[in-house]
């Protein structure tokens, strides 16, 4: 059984390696850095870590200024206060001018789990991907969570990053892959269903592509770190040689990762296209597989999902 | 630069004010007026620019957090030699940089993008967080409206100032009393503004008059507090120095006809 880390825990343990190696990243938190892991940065390099305290449309524009003195700010609260609480001043403030801060929300989706609706953002990627300019990434593992911290360090620009409270189980033998910005991962071929999935659901969907291997069914699985830049040859291609998509996301199905990719088939790729993820609803209390269960983004709810779809 | 040599700038100043709202058809004249000696000593006298050099690293910085009055920035910055004036007839039109509100991706001296208000501090905030990180010497200035103090953000990036220590920064208020709605009284008191500010941790400065050069030197020049961020609390007249749109609620964002572009002008002949 492979370990299980979240891909907040990576990305802390990622960013101490990244001050050590790059004097110009500073990290930024709103007195939430046990949470999100950037006290382990203030932990190893306190002279590189600045609490703004609870007030992140603050944080987020003070990222700003540093950003416009050579820094490159590193900014962390939870999807709900970074990318909503602080929307206006990411879009206006950072992306308008195309600043280059790095917004790396955790505790998205609804695997938040018994904090319930209110912190469960199920929202930031449709938030982020409308900005004009804003590089959107999802790590679905540990290892791509510490790769991407490291890759959005070494582009110009503003990137928001979306990442999980919830330990998950960190990818294995051929499903390592490298890490590239823009560049879409083929986990698993597959003829019958593409199912193109982010963040933690890309694990739930390889289960899911197993169980639907046992029905006859052979699924190929994607995985859409970078929602955008969308990696729009490979969605089309598979798009194209499956005839069916899925697309599967831990947020709401409006807005997020099943538009992404719709809007790059749209018009062009005659196929079957069903969207799995949030329903239009708030998430709610309870144990992060109890809620998961409860929104159908299990691998076996998808595998069902998607026999019912195709 | 002396006062007698820095009057007739900001008059210039005043004259671009009226003619880039004018040309537009639209622009806020009233709180572009109240900040010319503000930002012209600022400009002039306070920071370490260079105009042929705007991305220096080793610049000075300005964020004028009220970016509606960038009327009167673009003016400083022409008479700066950051930009050309003929870049006013584009004031406002399409393809132009000279956008509504400063745009920092397109207008050289302007390092951050403003407008949308209450945000101006926080990024004033970070700059010289930013400079003391890196051991720079470099000193931050912010322009900030009276009316955009409402704003709960702006008193965010004050505690962080204070907090963080930041005698590298002075933040100016520019208090005219006026904003879009009405006085700042009617739409949403400010209440004791000195008194808070010092209880953000302000090393205070009280300007009576910052429409006064000599005034608005005196408090600039004096020396900040170690530890300290500084602010100066400028006591202004929206629509300065134009008769008819001084202490005027509707001279906010409304720009000048012809016949008014032609009074204004003469009011403000050298």
């Amino acid at each position: 059984m492979a370990d299980k880390i979240a891909t907040r825990q990576a990305y802390g343990e990622a960013l101490i390696e990244l001050v050590e190696k790059n004097d110009k990243v500073v990290v930024l938190d709103a007195d939430l850095a046990n949470a999100t892991q950037t006290c382990k940065v203030a932990k190893a390099h306190p002279e590189k870590f600045y609490n703004c305290g609870i007030a992140e449309a603050n944080m987020v524009d003070i990222a700003a200024g540093m950003s416009t003195m050579g820094l490159i700010p590193y900014c962390s609260s939870f999807a709900m206060f970074a990318a909503g609480r602080a929307y206006e001043q990411i879009r206006n403030s950072i992306a308008y001018p195309h600043f280059n801060v790095k917004i790396c929300a955790t505790h998205a989706g609804v695997s938040v789990g018994e904090d319930g609706g209110s912190h469960q953002c199920i929202e930031d990627i449709a938030l982020m991907r409308v900005i004009p300019g804003m590089t959107v990434i999802c790590p679905a593992d540990a290892n791509e969570a510490k790769a991407a911290t490291m890759a959005i360090a070494e582009m110009n620009g503003p990137v928001y990053m979306r990442l999980a409270r919830l330990a998950t189980p960190v990818f294995e033998g051929d499903m390592v892959k490298p890490f590239e910005i823009g560049k879409a991962n083929v986990l698993r071929e597959g003829k019958d269903v593409a199912i193109f999935a982010t963040g933690l659901m890309v694990n739930e969907s390889l289960m899911a592509a197993e169980a639907l291997a046992s029905d006859g069914i052979d699924a190929a699985v994607i995985n859409i770190h970078t929602i955008k830049p969308i990696d729009a040859a490979c969605v089309t291609e598979w798009a194209e040689k499956c005839g069916k998509v899925i697309t599967v996301e831990e947020h709401s199905v409006i807005g997020g990762l099943g538009d992404a990719v719709a809007d790059v088939l749209m018009g062009k790729v005659n196929c079957k296209f069903h969207k799995i993820g949030v329903n239009d609803r708030f998430g709610q209390s309870g144990k992060a597989a109890d809620v998961l269960r409860e929104y159908g983004l299990t691998a076996d709810q998808i595998a069902e999902t998607v026999k019912v779809n195709i | 630069m002396t006062t007698q040599e820095l009057s007739p700038i900001c008059r210039q100043v005043r004259r671009d004010i009226i003619t880039m709202t004018a040309n537009a058809g639209s622009g806020h004249p009233g709180g572009s007026l109240s900040a010319v000696e503000l930002m012209t000593s600022v400009f002039f006298n306070h920071m370490r620019v260079d105009p042929q050099n705007p991305h220096d690293p080793n610049r000075d910085r300005f964020v004028l957090s009220k970016g509606h009055a960038a009327p009167c920035y673009y003016a400083v910055l022409a008479a700066k030699g950051f930009i050309s004036r003929d870049e006013y007839a584009n004031f406002r039109q399409l393809h132009s940089i000279l956008q509504g509100h400063p745009d920092a991706k397109k207008v050289p001296g302007v390092d951050a993008s403003t407008g949308s208000l209450g945000q101006g501090v926080s990024i004033a905030v970070g700059m010289a967080l930013g400079a003391k990180h890196l051991g720079k010497d470099t000193k931050v200035f912010a322009l900030v409206g009276d009316g955009e103090s409402q704003e709960g953000q702006i008193w965010e990036a004050y505690m962080a100032a204070a907090h963080y220590k930041l005698d590298n920064l002075t933040v100016i208020i520019d208090n005219n009393g006026l904003q879009i709605d009405g006085t700042n009284d009617q739409v949403m008191s400010l209440g004791d503004l000195p008194a808070k500010l010092r209880a953000f941790g302000f090393d205070l400065v009280e300007l009576p008059d910052g429409n006064d050069l000599d005034a608005v030197e005196a408090a600039l020049s004096k020396p900040t507090m170690p530890g300290k961020p500084k602010a100066i609390l400028a006591h202004t007249v929206k629509g300065k120095g134009v008769s008819f749109m001084e202490n005027q609620v509707g001279w906010h964002g409304k720009a000048p006809n012809a016949e008014q572009r032609e009074q204004a002008l003469k009011e403000l002949e050298d």
